[in-house]
């Protein structure tokens, strides 16, 4: 069975999978199945909360993580390679070398190691690994099977451009497809298909291209429901002085677009000096007396280099050593995190009031690609109830991100570059996401771990949706060939990133965020996330979900008894089964509760059939719950792959009373509470962010690695495999469908 | 009725109240004895009745028009439940006399004339709450250990006046050692049983010993102690002051205990001076609130104010000194006395959270109630001085808001513990308002004694009468309830603590805290139901085929 390394690793879940081999299993050369390029014994790992006990035991290098074993504690810490930030050498100590390696993730650990030549080969060997020269030798070019054997395809189709602004209802008599940057002549870092008003002439187009950095010329990002657009582009090349006829056209005819408002705003993102100094090299903002009916506005985000200053401040706060009340909150202000995260949201919301009202907004900054991108997808969070679902946030991404190219690959520091281009510009979205779901859970679909799956993917490396800069790099690297894509791999795992909060009917239209400093908070579950001590010791975020599920379960073994006592009432009377039959089968349908299927992105369901289809294997797709989009897919799924119960059950009644007994007690109706779960019948800790599973068998709560297998039960009316422990699983197949061993594909991509 | 000379002005039309998130409303005020009753006489415009005990502070600012003629101005009401109302009256005497008609009667002192006295509750009483926590029905359980019991001593309050009647004493101490003892303590506070962990281990609490400057001792208040420590182990003192405050208070007759004299003792010092410190604590919350309800303020002003305030600070040092004591009681099984100088806030406030941490009972709503009345209202916490001023008022000696600690600190459990507890935290904001302003005489006066003088058992109604009420109870029990049988850690380090948005921040931004939890309560329904559904379906198809294989067998 192939497991997601990162994502998995980051729950602190793949982490320990080391005993699912168990002991003599692992191979000099292997841990966990994962090739071992180097081993260092007796190495020390520090813990700040603990320094006068250190955790021994050995470091593993192996080709995608680092993973530090303390054999006697059965404690594991994996660090994907490619998240490592930074490794730094510390003053030698009695004990040994000690090394501080900090990742992107914002976990940071100290190693101990005994001999000095030791660590600094290891220093060097870990900066080589974790910052490679080249794209080519990113991960996600060697990884080569997914958790689910979702095929290279799934996913990467999943989004696309024209499917999203016929969402927005364009093209229309007002926006149109612009095919001039068909081959990214008039932009290399826009999509390839871009949405221009109508009227504007290939001459405006070109004309406001050569005025605007990059060639970034103004676009439609969004077109509400009211006519009022918000636009995107970079800054003018402006100058002190110079103008430009078509690039004012442009403009105007975005005003146009919106024949119910005489005017538009033109923002401009960034703090007031910033824009003049860039002046001074030929850039700046517009004119307002060059433009007609324009309202010019500045909203003072910092720039990318404050940005990244801040956050550095942030983690050193996060990391003091034993942080007062006072010091963590004076800390928590001078890095100017919250103050940053507040601009961008004021900024957002500022737009999306000025699109309520009907106002359209054209927004920029420098070169519009990163704080531009920022507001856009933040406004468009607060106006459009779909981009607060899982696929509409997803969408939102591939479009204002990804399209529009955000330089992923220089952000996050994917390869070794300058690191002054390195600049937590899209951690902020997903931080200022969260103070939104923070305020109004119910508003969103998604949850706090679908945030943070994002934000680690963005920086493994693992799936090559987030390689690159711009789209015409995703296109010239082939990625779509070449590697798998995020939005497949998140598609099957669906369930882990619903909230159970979710209304769609609580906030229709626009939300309206609290912007005052107070509702502004410190996220702690994503730069405290690997303190484990610190959270919340009965999560909701893991019970809720489980007692949703637990409803889920309960609600088939219900339909289940029903149609059984159904079959003894007629046996009993004497009739034919063949109507209770019928009977059943209604009663299963009525049963199920479809009230949150979210039809609105009927590509990603066929595309996902067609996966689903391909693949033959019962994987999570089909354990979702009943709400699950994929969930009519399974049921139509041909009987021949997967028997149904209905049949079953129907063919003929349990021979004994004692074997209709065993086979109402394969499900357990009662759950372990997660409350006070730390640690998997494996002896796995569970930490506050592992995923908790729960064996619908037993009812025990159990760790990922031991969901053993996923098989139908015979007491639930679903023809679905369900997630069973290794003491329920079938001995023997029960069905093709349900794996005797697990497939060894062990992710061991080549060095 | 003495209100009348009190009372300037009792009717005035034509006010404009204006609240946040509010519709103004024009309409008619009228001033009773004890409220303030704004209203528009419009079908579907609230009433607003406000008792002038809970009026911290009044505004008043004038409005001048051109030429410096008055024309009116707004009084700022600002409550004890942090509430700030803005009320516009056109016409300046009438301003003036409403606003000394207002300071005339939120600042009475006496508590006979408080509205509790005045209150008859609507619902006829189904529990006396007065006599619902009584000492006996309390240690039913310590008493049966054969080891304790309850000393009359006190009877009428000679021996101690901030203690009640009846407290409970090692069984072999007899009640002139008690009152011996109570001469070597500050204010009489002898050391009694506070709480017995299920391993045996006690918590005690005392006031200061006046070990002075002439080094006294007192062969009974040792005899006492000594008697809870089991051979072979020793029992721990916690004194909850810094050094420097111990010194002073030594210099002044009082301070901490002799290692010498307390042989069998370990004693230890932990600070909560800024706990004790009576003004300091008032003027923490007074920042923290000021920060709270300021609508301007910058991210970085809040939270540089929220920081010097130091309120966060008190709460993880107050969790944090709770989870250490706890340690010894539970991990150690060692026996534990608490005292600070009085030993009537910080001493307190510790010995509740201890009990909160180590037993499952306080967790609940009737063991909260319980606890408060053992631990702060039978104990002596002079709520009435205490919470007679808000954070709005300009500090009167004595006030300290060490019961809003408290609950902020309850707060932070069940921000951690979110299933281990029956109650919601919207329990602990009723709790809070009616701590300072209420119709119900719970937490009037200092002490059992005063209360029993002045008659608050016998005239006021109790706030746990009409909480316990079912139809009112309902509200307060939190859907994610699952009991922990054992004991809770909270986490104290600085990232955990979480600011108490739905009491603090609750006027400047809509809280949908509850709306949330009622999500909480359909999830947990449902699953609790189709369970149920489920066994039946069980037990029903059983039978059936018990039938249908009947023949069978036969």
């Amino acid at each position: 069975m192939a497991f997601s390394l990162t994502t998995s690793n980051m729950f602190g879940e793949l982490g320990r999978f080391a005993s699912w081999f168990k002991g003599d299993c692992i191979a000099p050369e292997e841990y966990s199945g994962l090739a071992v390029t180097e081993k260092l014994e007796n190495v020390q790992m520090l813990d700040k909360y603990n320094l006068r006990n250190p955790s021994k035991g050995t470091l593993y290098f192996a080709t995608t993580h680092l993973i530090f074993v303390d054999h006697e504690m059965r404690k594991e810490t994996w660090i994907l390679l490619m998240h490592i930030s930074s490794v730094e050498r510390l003053p030698i100590t009695t004990t040994g070398s000690p090394l501080l390696v900090r990742t992107k993730t914002f976990q940071s650990v100290f190693f101990v190691i005994p001999r000095e030549r030791d660590c600094h080969e290891m220093h060097q060997t870990l900066l080589r690994l974790s910052q490679p020269v080249n794209l080519d030798e990113l991960y996600c070019f060697h990884y080569k099977s997914t958790p689910d054997d979702l095929p290279k395809s799934a996913g990467w189709n999943f989004f696309d451009i024209q499917t999203e602004y016929q969402r927005m209802n364009v093209p229309n008599d007002q926006w149109v497809l612009c095919t001039a940057n068909k081959d990214y002549e008039l932009c290399d870092t826009y999509p390839s298909e871009v949405y221009v008003p109508a009227r504007a002439s290939s001459a405006v187009l070109l004309g406001s291209a050569s005025f605007r950095s990059r060639g970034r010329l103004p676009v439609l990002a969004y077109l509400h429901h009211n006519n009022a657009a918000i636009a995107r582009c970079s800054q003018p090349l402006s100058g002190f002085a110079a103008r430009c006829m078509e690039d004012e056209q442009m403009l105007d005819l975005i005003r146009r677009a919106n024949p119910n408002c005489g005017y538009m705003y033109v923002v401009d993102t960034r703090p007031k000096i910033n824009a003049m100094v860039n002046r001074a090299a030929g850039k700046g903002y517009e004119n307002e007396a060059f433009y007609d009916n324009i309202k010019f506005q500045f909203i003072g985000i910092g720039n990318i280099h404050v940005m990244r200053k801040s956050l550095q401040k942030l983690v050193e706060t996060c990391e003091q050593n034993s942080p007062t009340m006072s010091s963590f909150l004076s800390g928590l202000e001078s890095s100017g995190w919250l103050k940053h995260i507040k601009s961008i949201l004021d900024a957002s919301w500022w737009i999306a009031k000025a699109i309520e009202c009907g106002v359209s907004v054209c927004v920029h900054c420098s070169d519009g690609w990163d704080r531009t991108a920022q507001v856009c997808s933040l406004a468009a969070v607060c106006l459009e109830p779909h981009y607060r679902t899982i696929n509409g946030y997803q969408a939102l991404i591939e479009k204002d991100w990804l399209s529009f190219g955000h330089k992923f690959t220089a952000r996050c520091g994917h390869v070794a570059c300058d690191s002054r281009e390195r600049s937590p510009v899209f951690t902020q979205l997903l931080d200022c996401t969260w103070q939104l779901l923070r305020q109004a859970p119910e508003a969103f679909q998604f949850n706090e771990r679908f945030l943070l799956t994002l934000h680690d993917h963005a920086h493994a490396c693992q799936y090559g949706t987030f390689i690159g800069n711009c789209e015409k790099d995703r296109r010239d690297l082939r990625l779509w060939e070449r590697t798998f894509s995020l939005w497949g791999y998140m598609a099957s795992h669906l369930n882990e990133y619903k909230n159970p909060l979710y209304n769609p009917k609580a906030h229709p239209d626009v939300l309206k965020p609290d912007l005052s400093p107070q509702s502004i908070r410190f996220w702690r579950g994503m730069y405290c996330r690997h303190e484990s001590g610190i959270h919340p010791r009965e999560s909701l975020a893991d019970i809720l979900p489980a007692a949703v599920e637990h409803s889920g379960a309960l609600t088939h073994h219900i339909d289940y008894l029903a149609k059984r006592i159904s079959t003894f009432k007629s046996l009993l009377s004497g009739r034919k089964a063949d109507k209770s039959k019928e009977s059943a089968v209604v009663n299963y349908q009525n049963g199920s509760d479809n009230t949150e299927i979210d039809t609105k992105v009927e590509a990603l369901q066929i595309d996902n059939k067609l996966l689903y289809e391909c693949s033959g294997n019962l994987t999570e797709l089909e354990c979702a719950n009943d709400d699950h989009p994929l969930k009519d897919v399974g049921t139509a799924a041909p009987t021949g792959k997967i028997p149904l119960i209905t049949e079953k059950a129907d063919a003929a009644v349990p021979a004994t009373l004692a074997q209709l007994e065993s086979e109402i007690n394969t499900v357990a109706l009662d759950w372990k509470s997660l409350k006070n779960v730390t640690e998997c019948s494996c002896s796995t800790p569970l930490d506050h962010f592992s995923r908790k599973h729960h064996c619908w068998g037993c009812g025990r709560c159990v760790c990922t690695r031991c969901v053993s297998a996923r098989a139908p039960l015979p007491a639930l009316a679903a023809p679905r495999a369900v997630p069973l422990c290794a003491a329920c699983a079938p001995t023997t197949p029960a069905t093709p469908t349900s794996p005797t061993s697990p497939p060894h594909n062990l992710v061991t991509p080549a060095t | 009725m003495e209100f009348i000379e009190l009372i300037l002005i009792n009717r005035l039309d034509g006010v404009i109240l204006k609240y946040p998130h509010h519709d103004n409303v024009d309409g008619t005020v009228c001033i009773t004895g004890h409220h303030l009753i704004l209203s528009s006489r419009k079908e579907g415009v609230c009433e607003l009745w406000l008792l002038h005990k809970n009026i911290d502070n009044i505004e008043k600012k004038e409005t001048k028009v051109s030429g410096g003629i008055l024309r009116g101005g707004s009084l700022f009401l600002k409550c004890k439940d942090l509430r700030i109302f803005q009320l516009d009256i056109s016409s300046t005497s009438e301003l003036n006399l409403l606003a000394q008609t207002l300071e005339n009667l939120s600042t009475i002192q006496d508590p006979s004339l408080f509205y509790p006295f005045f209150y008859r509750h609507m619902h006829p009483i189904m529990e006396n709450g007065y006599t619902l926590y009584s000492v006996e029905g309390e240690f039913t359980k310590v008493l049966a250990t054969e080891e304790w019991r309850i000393s009359r001593v006190n009877q009428y309050y000679t021996v101690c006046a901030s203690y009640p009647k009846g407290v409970m004493v090692p069984k072999v101490i007899d009640d002139e050692t008690l009152a011996a003892a109570a001469t070597f303590r500050q204010g009489g506070r002898f050391p009694v049983l506070s709480y017995r962990h299920n391993n045996g281990a006690v918590l005690l609490r005392a006031g200061q010993p006046l070990y002075g400057p002439k080094h006294r001792r007192c062969r009974p208040d040792e005899a006492i102690l000594n008697t809870v420590v089991s051979a072979g182990m020793k029992g721990v003192i916690y004194d909850l002051r810094s050094s420097n405050a111990i010194l002073q208070q030594q210099n002044k007759g009082g301070g901490s205990e002799s290692p010498a004299n307390y042989s069998q003792w370990k004693i230890y010092n932990r600070s909560m001076d800024e706990v004790d410190n009576q003004q300091q604590l008032l003027e923490s919350f007074s920042k923290l609130i000021e920060a709270c309800v300021d609508r301007e303020i910058s991210s970085d002003k809040w939270l540089s104010k929220l920081e010097s305030s130091g309120w966060p600070e008190s709460v993880r040092n107050s969790l944090h000194t709770a989870c250490i004591v706890a340690q010894h009681i539970h991990q150690k099984a060692e026996p534990v006395l608490l005292h600070g100088t009085r030993g009537e806030d910080a001493t307190l406030l510790v010995c509740s959270l201890v009990q909160i941490i180590l037993n499952p009972d306080c967790r609940t709503i009737r063991g909260l109630q319980a606890l408060i009345e053992r631990e702060w209202l039978q104990a002596g916490h002079p709520f009435g001085s205490r919470l007679r001023s808000g954070p709005y008022s300009a500090s009167p000696a004595r006030s300290a808001p060490t019961f809003p600690l408290f609950l902020d600190c309850v707060r932070q459990f069940l921000e951690q513990f979110p299933c281990s507890f029956e109650y919601r935290q919207c329990f602990l904001v009723v709790l809070f308002e009616h701590a300072y302003s209420s119709q119900f005489g719970t937490f009037l006066c200092d002490s059992d004694q005063e209360r029993e003088t002045r008659g608050v058992y016998d005239q006021t109604t109790s706030i746990w009468s009409w909480i316990n009420q079912p139809d009112e109870l309902t509200a307060y029990i939190n859907p994610m309830y699952d009991p922990t049988p054992n004991v809770i850690w909270p986490s104290v380090a600085p990232m955990s603590y979480v600011i108490w948005e739905e009491l603090y921040l609750r006027w400047l931004a809509d809280q949908h805290t509850e709306e949330r939890e009622e999500q909480y309560k359909v999830i947990r329904t449902r699953e609790q139901h189709l369970r149920a559904q489920a066994l039946q379906l069980r037990r029903e198809l059983l039978e059936l085929a018990n039938q249908y294989y009947a023949p069978n067998t036969k």
